[in-house]
This record gives structure tokens, C-alpha cells and sequence, in this order.
């Protein structure tokens, strides 16, 4: 059967091409949508976002959802609408401020490393499990489930083609072809 | 050639929504020469608009207007802005829908007779029977051109089915195929066949897939007596000092307020709306709302007892390719009571791309093992369970106190409990779905709670005397003659099969008694 090789590497320039693309397709299950940003927008410098604030989420990210066979790019795309969007929202801006401020005061007390800096993910995903009530947490989250599985990188990452109808659909393209039963 | 009708032509019958049934009600009285307006409150998406992406066709095309939840229900905990998941669209939710065209059985339309008494639910006979309906799903079949029927054969299975149906047959299964389908296994109605592209919920790209929006509404809009106004959302109807419907009052796309005179109304505008509307065109005549002498208007909100299971493989599966509902198991979809509940239930294959995946697989679900299950995702197979939920007055469709419409109106809230035979059967369902596919060698399976509502059903039921429900069995309103209700808010019980055909079945034959009662002077 045909089969998506999942390790494939794609090129710069590509990734970046794609991620023009992915930002127009934004959505939310309940309401607000969810903007996926351009690749590297804030990536190495936000210009809102404190960079401990900035840090904190992408780990935090991560740990979400983690997915080994995805570097950091995946995530910093799909977190990176924060930094423009604090810009115009304060509240916005206090809650993710404020709330990785206080998991990183937790992350001090408890490991004494900021939350990013602790080396066992078990330790921070139990921190993540002390705070996944929080408004940021749950932002974070809901977030996050479209803006990093919407990437049609990540599509390709995890085995599946997406858009059909332009190669005229999988009725030649194996949709039929398993043959392992 | 479509027709404009005047704003004051009262000899103009208005249907209210463009879907399975009143784009099919809307087609059939113009196929008679009865001018009909179609009023639809969402835009003209053609075939060209679709594109293969799902939180892309989402946003354009789901019904997103402020809504509520309550109850126990847990759709109200992962989707509390979300009850239901249907289009806002030319064609309602037949852009969206699967495809599946599933005839009731003849013991569904007797629930109360067949179940007896269940406590807490008030459950009802239909008012009429399947033998009645049996010439009109034939004909709503031919129209749709569903497979397994007419002489039309089955379409090929996908690889999504062919992991269903190995685990059926070594379950000892023996009721699975690919489905009764409205999607063209060969040419037909001038639409091509099925070119398995997926995305049946994202409105077929090939047109293979029945919907009203590229079957129905033009057919009708050729014969000169049906005219769609798209973006027009109907706010109120209007009725006379004698208790007739003289017209519905509608935003148009400008948002200004229009009156269209009408001589007969139909509302078709899903089991949310239509109760919706009703209730806020209540009046000092009908103090609580129209049609609902019987109190049971919004009352009796079904919407399926649901569940998917999905299962990871060693090998890959990459059940993406090709229909979403590839094939169907019914060996559970009879009345069995020995099994801990009333009812039967469907096992539909069932898939989601990886967006929807993410959001639905598990919701609020994150950490190792989520992410492990999307690691896998092109070694899993996925079906939906769809089985009878039991009909209970105290679920229903209310106006909200405060929270409002774009438009000022009153937004619905949808309450629902789960009843104990609707947990009973979601049990036994999650367990013969896993069975299914460990039968198969599964690695491991998954219990994914329900998606909001798509199959929303009962909120105007029939009912052979007015005191039990809303209207009769031509889906007549009890209390006001040329007031009809035409789409799944007739339901009086659910059944367990998706409920579009019985929906054309119904404004087929619906049609066909409007026809008949103003050539005799009685509309």
C-alpha cells in the first residue's frame, strides 16, 4: 500500500511558503478565532512578550502536545500570534505575563529552576497538571489544538495528505490499497 | 429561470430554510407550478467554494450564531458555545452530511406501543407507519440516488472499511456493507461518480454527494415558480386576528427588516431554529408562541445517542482516503431489550482529518499519551456510533433571558440530559466498536465522546392528537392550518438511522398534501 514517509524533511523555503498559507485557514470550535502565525515572526525576539514569558510558553507548548518528531518551528508557528496580539490586548498580555510568571515562581519553589530550565518533563507536566484549571492553561490549550494541527507540515509529520479534490481525489491514490488484514 | 416573487404576493407559499427538507419541499411545489419563496438565513456556497480543509469550511459555512447550553450533557462541558453542528447555508446541512439514507424500521414509528412505559421518557407512536412512508422513500431514494436501493450498485469500500468490516466478520457480524449512500457509485442526475476525496463534510467537491443546493434548488428554480433569497434570516411570523399566518417578518442581507406575505409558511430551519422561531414569534393571540397549544413546542430535543470509537494499528490505515462514511455494521440496530436498553444502534465508519482529529479525539485531552494517539494517526480506523435516544420533555429548546442574537433576538439554549437507556446503549456500543476493532488487532482503542449535535431531531413532533404534540402527520401544525413544520422537529421518536431520507421522505409527501388541500380550496 501506498505509504507517507512522516520523517521527510522539507526545505526552508517551502516551510515558509506554507506557513503563509496555514495562516488564512484559522478556526475555533467555540467562537474566537485562532491566528496561526508566519514561521519565525517572534521566535528569537518578541517584541511585547517578555522573553521569560516567551520561553515559559514555548516549553509549555511542548509539553502539551509533545511531539518528539516536531522541532521547535512547529511550536513557536503555532503560539507566535500571542506577541502581536498582547499588543493590542492587555489582558491578553497580563494573563500570559501573569500566568507564566506565577509557573515560574511554582517552578523555583518546588525544583528551583524556571519552569523551562526544569530538566524532567515529568516534573513539568506536573506543574501542568497543578495549573491546567488556569485561564492561561486553558487558552493555551484550545489554542494550541488547531494552531499546531492545522500546519499542513504537521499534516505531513503525522501521515496524513490533506487536500485531495486538485489530484482528483484518492480513487487512483490508494484508497482502497491495505492489504496487511 | 428563478422566479422574484413580490414582497406582498400573499398567494406565494414561504418555507423557512434550504435543507433536506425544505429545499426538497421547495423543489416539489414548484415541480406542481405552486410558487414558493425560500428563505435562507446563510449564503450561496457553490461547489466551486468548497475547498478541502476543515476548520477553513467550518468557519464559512457552520451555523456560529450565539447559542447556549445546558444540562448534563457532556457536549455542554467540551462545547458549551456549540450544541449543534450544522450549516448556515444554501442546502443546510446536506452540504455537510455524510450521505448515509437509512430507512426506519417498522417497529421505530410504534416506540411506545413496541418499548412500553420507560420511565422519564415520553415516548409516543408516530402518527403514521412505515408502510404509509414506503412509496415515498422510494421516491426520495430514487431522487437522491441512494446505493443498495433502485438497482444502484454499493460503492467500493475504503481502507477505513475494509478494517471494519474484517473485524465484523471475525466478530461474527453479518449485517455490514458500504452503506445506503446518496453519493453516485456511477454517473447519474448529470452528477459524475464518487472520486473518494474525503472531505464529505466539507461539502463534495465532485457533486457526487446528494445535496438540495445542486439538486433540488436549481431544478426548482427552473421551473420559473421557486425563488431562494440567500442571507435572509426569518425573525418572526406573522399571523391574523383569526389565527392564520399571513407572512414572515426577515433580515435580509443588508440586515434590514423585510415582510414577505405568505399564504402558507413552512419552517424547515433545523430542530434548534425552527422551535426558535415559533417561541419568539409568540404573540398577545399566542401568548406562548405559535403552534404550541400543547406546551410541547421545543420540548422532546433528540439529537442521537453518539459516540466514535477510534483504534491505532501496527500497519497503516490512512482511513482518510476516500468517503467519510465508508461502510456500516447493523447488526445492532435492532429492538433487542435483552441487551439493557430500548433501541438499536449503527456502526458507520467515520473519519477525521487531522485537524478535526486534534479537536475532537478527546476533548480538553493533552500530554504524552494525546500526543502518541496523533503520532499514529495514519494507523487508525474510526466509526461513529448512532443509535435511538429516548425523547424527554425536559430537553428541549428555550429562549434565552438574556443572552441575544446579531439580530436582538432571544438565543436558543439547548438543555439535555442523557437518559439511562441512552448511557445503557452508549456503554454497549463503545464496547462492540472496541470489540470490532481488537477483533481486527487493534493496538488500542479509544472512546470519543460525542461531536455537537448533527443529528437534531423532536422539537415540533407529531402526534396524532394536538394535546401530544405540535403537529399532525403531514407535518401540519395542530393549531394553525397553513402553519407547517417540514424538516427533522416533526420526528416524534429518532430512531437509529440518520435521519436525512425520512426527511425527504417526509417533505415529498409533504408537498404532495399541500398540493392537494389548495387545489381544494383548503390553503
Amino acid at each position: 500500500m501506498r505509504t507517507i514517509d512522516k520523517r521527510l524533511r522539507v526545505s526552508r523555503r517551502r516551510f515558509l511558503a506554507s506557513g503563509t498559507a496555514t495562516a488564512a485557514g484559522v478556526g475555533a470550535v467555540a467562537g474566537g478565532a485562532v491566528v496561526i502565525a508566519p514561521a519565525g515572526s517572534w521566535a528569537e525576539s518578541p517584541a511585547n512578550l517578555s522573553p521569560e514569558a516567551a520561553s515559559t510558553l514555548l516549553k509549555m507548548a511542548r509539553d502539551i502536545f509533545p511531539h518528539d518528531a516536531l522541532d521547535d518551528s512547529y511550536y513557536q508557528r503555532a503560539i507566535g500570534g500571542y506577541d502581536a496580539e498582547a499588543a493590542e490586548d492587555a489582558d491578553l498580555k497580563a494573563m500570559i505575563e501573569d500566568g507564566t510568571a506565577a509557573l515560574n515562581t511554582r517552578a523555583q519553589a518546588r525544583h528551583g529552576a524556571a519552569y523551562a530550565d526544569i530538566e524532567n518533563e515529568d516534573d513539568r507536566v506536573g506543574l501542568l497538571h497543578e495549573i491546567e484549571t488556569t485561564p492561561l492553561f486553558r487558552k493555551l490549550r484550545a489554542d494550541l489544538v488547531v494552531s499546531l494541527y492545522n500546519q499542513t507540515e504537521v499534516w505531513q509529520r503525522l501521515g496524513y495528505e490533506g487536500p485531495s479534490a486538485d489530484q482528483g481525489g484518492y480513487i487512483n491514490r490508494g484508497f482502497d490499497d491495505l492489504d496487511w488484514l | 429561470m428563478a422566479a422574484p416573487f413580490a414582497l406582498d404576493d400573499d398567494s406565494v407559499v414561504v418555507i423557512v430554510g434550504s435543507g433536506a427538507g425544505g429545499g426538497t419541499l421547495g423543489n416539489e411545489l414548484a415541480q406542481q407550478g405552486i410558487d414558493t419563496v425560500i428563505l435562507e438565513a446563510g449564503g450561496r456556497h457553490e461547489i466551486a467554494d468548497f475547498v478541502n480543509n476543515e476548520w477553513e469550511m467550518f468557519g464559512k459555512i457552520s451555523w456560529l450564531d450565539a447559542r447556549t447550553t445546558s444540562g448534563s450533557w457532556r457536549v455542554a462541558h467540551d462545547f458549551p458555545g456549540l450544541p449543534a453542528w450544522i450549516v448556515k447555508a444554501v442546502g443546510g446541512s446536506t452540504v455537510h452530511w455524510a450521505g448515509a439514507s437509512l430507512r426506519f424500521q417498522a417497529h421505530e414509528f410504534r416506540a411506545r406501543s413496541e418499548y412500553g412505559a420507560v420511565h422519564g421518557a415520553n415516548l409516543l407512536d408516530w402518527p403514521l407507519t412505515l408502510e404509509e412512508l414506503e412509496p415515498y422513500y422510494d421516491r426520495a431514494e430514487d431522487k437522491m440516488g441512494v446505493t443498495g436501493t433502485h438497482g444502484i450498485p454499493r460503492l467500493p469500500g475504503n481502507n477505513n472499511y475494509k478494517v471494519m468490516a474484517a473485524g465484523a466478520e471475525r466478530l461474527g457480524y453479518t449485517k455490514y456493507h458500504t452503506g445506503n449512500m446518496a453519493i453516485n457509485s456511477q454517473p447519474r442526475d448529470g452528477r459524475g461518480s464518487c472520486l473518494q476525496i474525503g472531505f464529505c463534510f466539507q461539502g463534495c467537491r465532485s457533486g457526487a454527494k446528494w445535496s438540495t443546493l445542486y439538486t433540488e434548488i436549481p431544478n426548482g428554480e427552473d421551473t420559473g415558480h421557486l425563488e431562494v433569497r440567500s442571507q435572509c434570516q426569518v425573525l418572526q411570523i406573522d399571523h391574523d386576528d383569526t389565527g392564520r399566518v399571513t407572512g414572515v417578518v426577515y433580515a435580509d442581507a443588508d440586515g434590514v427588516q423585510q415582510r414577505q406575505k405568505a399564504r402558507v409558511v413552512c419552517v424547515a430551519g433545523n430542530s434548534i431554529e425552527s422551535p426558535r422561531l415559533l417561541l419568539n414569534s409568540a404573540s398577545a393571540m399566542f401568548p406562548d408562541g405559535l403552534a404550541n397549544s400543547s406546551g410541547q413546542v421545543g420540548r422532546n430535543y433528540m439529537r442521537h445517542m453518539t459516540g466514535s470509537v477510534y483504534a491505532v494499528f501496527d500497519k497503516p490505515v490512512n482511513m482518510y482516503r476516500g468517503t467519510t462514511m465508508a461502510g456500516i455494521i447493523q447488526d445492532e440496530a435492532h429492538l433487542d431489550p435483552a441487551r439493557g436498553f430500548v433501541g438499536g444502534y449503527e456502526m458507520e465508519t467515520l473519519s477525521l482529518g487531522v485537524p478535526f482529529m486534534a479537536a475532537f479525539l478527546d476533548p480538553g485531552g493533552w500530554g504524552r499519551d494525546f500526543a502518541w494517539a496523533m503520532d499514529h494517526y495514519d494507523h487508525m480506523a474510526g466509526m461513529w456510533l448512532v443509535g435511538e435516544d429516548m425523547p424527554q420533555e425536559t430537553n428541549r429548546i428555550t429562549l434565552h433571558p438574556e443572552v441575544k442574537d446579531q439580530h436582538g433576538l432571544p438565543a436558543p439554549d439547548v438543555h439535555f440530559d442523557d437518559h439511562q437507556n441512552d448511557i445503557r446503549m452508549r456503554a454497549h456500543a463503545f464496547a462492540q466498536g472496541s470489540a470490532v476493532y481488537e477483533a481486527a488487532g487493534a493496538l488500542k482503542t479509544y472512546h470519543t465522546p460525542p461531536y455537537p449535535s448533527t443529528h437534531n431531531l423532536g422539537t415540533c413532533r407529531m402526534s396524532e392528537r394536538p394535546e401530544d404534540g405540535v403537529v399532525n402527520k403531514w407535518g401540519q401544525t395542530h393549531d394553525i392550518p397553513n402553519l407547517f413544520v417540514s424538516d427533522g422537529s416533526q420526528f416524534t421518536t429518532g430512531g437509529a438511522e440518520n435521519p436525512t431520507l425520512t426527511i425527504v421522505t417526509l417533505a415529498i409527501r409533504q408537498a404532495e398534501h399541500i398540493g392537494r388541500e389548495m387545489a381544494a380550496g383548503n390553503l
